[in-house]
């Protein structure tokens, strides 16, 4: 059953992405480590680590393109989902780092010590444990998508006041998280990492190892979300898309199928911000701010909406644009965002993947546009 | 209640307005089990409200709707409803453009229909076959790799019975179905709701169109200002003075 549901996933374009990615993580790590630093295809750990960034940013694309794409549900909150997950993670870091704190204080991580906490507060307690803490990464997100979605759906709040009331989720998070007695570091978040299960967060080995599995864990990511989408399910989560009221009707509970989605969704969405925190080494409050969620939208749009390769694509060619850029003209990123924006959807209506795609006709669904004529039947 | 006890389908007082409108206005209605009914009526008599009211999308002020002589009606959503064996084709047709028409009839498959299941979903052989008797049924066997998008009007309308059919309801609500057809398509449309009919499916139909009407040949109820004006034979109610005020007064 698990086996022929995965097989469904390896159509030709997501087989071809996840021997790309495959070669990717493996030559990036083995370049890094082994090429000298003056050979031309040497990978240095700064790059390595902008790379590995992007790799996670695409597994919240591809999280997202899955309820955008392929449900139609327009989630303007998804970085909520990624923040968590970057949370939960960054709550295992920093119980890494015991008496190597400013304060020394075994248990208590320093921004506490400083609030003059005299204990661990119950949302802290077990994340000393890897294990828990990775399940935390999964449950959290999961669990609020879950209940938001569950209630929202129910409700039926589709469409425009669906993104909004995402949006404010994101938001309220966001201001919840810049308060200090919220116990999660306050504006500052969390940093100074020191550890990953023992070994030195700041080790090009440990980099390496990181980024090998960010991508790895972006290939899993993308076949998991390809076997959806080619399952029956998938089919269904087309039809809500095209037909909401129509997939109802012939006795689909669409309420049921949407929280399914978004909350599988959100915990892709939760293991790449768990992936990004130790590379970039700090989570902090911002990354709920609505425009986070609005840009990883503009990754799937630009990629192609409703090809999950094409999202990848979109989040790594935006966020590269994005680093070129600041780099050069720092002062008109926004801009550049922002005609991005506009000049996307007009130019390449269907993004990248979908444009190409149209082109070479390389998807796995039949894209032969067959003129209608009224035929009779015989 | 012996009367509900031996329908399909039981209309009783039925009542619904829109802003203060009166779509419908004490609509009372019995189809039998295995029967056919046609339904005609003027523009804005209240046809597609009545089915909104079947099949849970809007619910009735007042009166009862039963199916089957005892399961409420006006308490279950869409799909449970839909599940009980009611299956509807819109006035408009609404097909599911971007798919096959074979995944649309699969979608509309007899199945079961939570997510889990469907997650885990494989075509049986049994599916397979079952789709391509209802692919020739429909007449559209040779389109079944086509994306719906690109049927013609009529083949959409047939699909979408075709997906009606596939859910084997025990009742088939059926709204103007050959709106917008050529009469070839009209006739071909009359016939396969007679054969639909004779499998033992209750039907009942919506439409404008008395020639379509007429070739159908079973009991008409005729709708006006949502009430029931006139029941009976195609005759009967051609020759009823209501009817003709009604039809010639507007
Ligand atoms: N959801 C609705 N909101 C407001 N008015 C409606 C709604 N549905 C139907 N109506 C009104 O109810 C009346 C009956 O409509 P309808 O049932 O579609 O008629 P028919 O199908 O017989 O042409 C019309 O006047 C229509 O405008
Ligand atoms: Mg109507």
């Amino acid at each position: 059953m698990i086996t022929s549901f995965l097989l469904g996933g390896l159509d030709r374009k997501t087989g071809i992405a996840i021997l790309v990615l495959a070669l990717i993580g493996i030559g990036v790590t083995y370049s890094n480590a082994f090429l000298a630093d003056a050979s031309p295809l040497h990978v240095s750990t700064g790059n390595m680590l902008l790379f590995g960034k992007y790799a996670a940013y695409a597994l919240l694309a591809v999280a997202l393109d899955l309820v955008w794409g392929y449900c139609g549900i327009l989630s303007l909150g998804h970085g909520a989902f990624f923040a968590l997950g970057g949370y939960a993670m960054g709550m295992y870091l920093m119980r890494q780092i015991g008496t190597r704190g400013v304060y020394a204080n075994p248990i208590l991580p320093d921004f506490m010590v400083f609030l003059n906490w005299k204990e661990l507060p119950f949302t802290w307690v077990f994340f000393d444990h890897f294990p828990y803490a990775m399940l935390m990464v999964l449950l959290i997100p999961g669990l609020l998508a879950f209940v938001f979605g569950w209630f929202a759906f129910r409700s039926r709040v589709t469409g425009v006041y669906l993104s909004i009331i995402t949006q404010a989720m994101t938001y309220a998070l966001l201001l919840a998280f810049f308060r200090n007695d919220m116990g999660f570091g306050g504006n500052n978040g969390l940093t100074d990492f020191k550890d990953v299960v023992g070994y030195n967060i700041q080790a090009d080995s440990t980099r390496r190892v990181l980024f090998a599995l960010t991508v790895g864990f972006l290939a899993v990511g993308l076949w998991l979300a390809s076997s959806i989408v080619n399952s029956k399910l998938g089919k269904v989560l087309i039809a809500i898309r095209d037909a909401e009221s129509r997939t109802r009707f012939i006795g689909y509970r669409v309420a049921e199928y949407k929280t399914v989605v978004f909350t599988v969704s959100a915990c892709m969405a939760g293991v790449a911000g768990a992936l990004y925190v130790p590379q970039v080494g700090i989570i902090n409050p911002s990354e709920f701010s609505p425009a986070n969620s609005i840009e990883a939208v503009i990754w799937v749009a630009v990629g192609g909406r409703g090809t999950l390769v094409g999202a990848i694509i979109g989040a790594v060619a935006v966020n590269w644009g994005k680093t070129w850029f600041t780099g050069v003209l720092p002062e008109f990123w926004l801009f550049a965002l922002g005609a991005l924006f506009v000049a996307g959807p007009l130019l390449l209506p269907k993004g990248i993947v979908g444009t190409l795609g149209g082109l070479f006709s390389f998807g796995n669904r039949p894209s032969r546009v067959v003129p209608t004529s009224p035929e009779p039947a015989e | 209640m012996d009367i509900a006890k031996n329908s399909i389908l039981y209309l009783d007082g039925v009542a619904v307005s829109f802003d203060g409108y009166k779509a419908l206005r004490g609509l009372s209605m019995v189809i039998g089990p295995g029967e056919m009914r046609a339904i005609i009526g003027p523009n804005g008599a209240g046809k597609t409200t009545m089915m909104d009211i079947i099949t849970g999308k809007t619910r009735p002020d007042e009166g009862e709707v039963l199916f089957e002589g005892s399961t409420d009606l006006t308490r279950l959503d869409e799909a449970e409803i839909a599940e009980l064996g009611i299956g509807r084709k819109f006035q408009k047709p609404t097909v599911f453009e971007s798919h096959t028409v074979r995944d649309n009839l699969l979608l509309a498959l007899k199945a079961d229909r939570t997510p889990f299941w469907t997650l885990f979903h494989r075509n049986t052989k049994d599916e397979d076959n079952r789709i391509d008797e209802l692919l020739s049924t429909i007449k559209l066997s040779h389109r079944a790799k086509d994306l719906a998008r690109n049927l013609s009007h009529g083949q959409k309308q047939w699909l979408e019975i075709g997906m009606l059919l596939a859910q084997e309801p025990k009742l088939l609500l059926v709204d103007e179905p050959v709106a917008g057809m050529t009469d070839a398509e009209t006739m071909e449309t009359a016939a396969l709701l007679r054969h639909i009919h004779k499998s033992g499916k209750s039907v009942v139909v919506v439409e404008h169109d008395m020639a379509f009407v007429r070739e159908l040949d079973v009991k008409v109820t005729v709708l006006h200002e949502g009430s029931v004006l006139s029941e009976g034979s195609i005759d009967h109610v051609a020759n009823d003075p209501k009817v003709i005020e009604v039809y010639l007064g507007r």
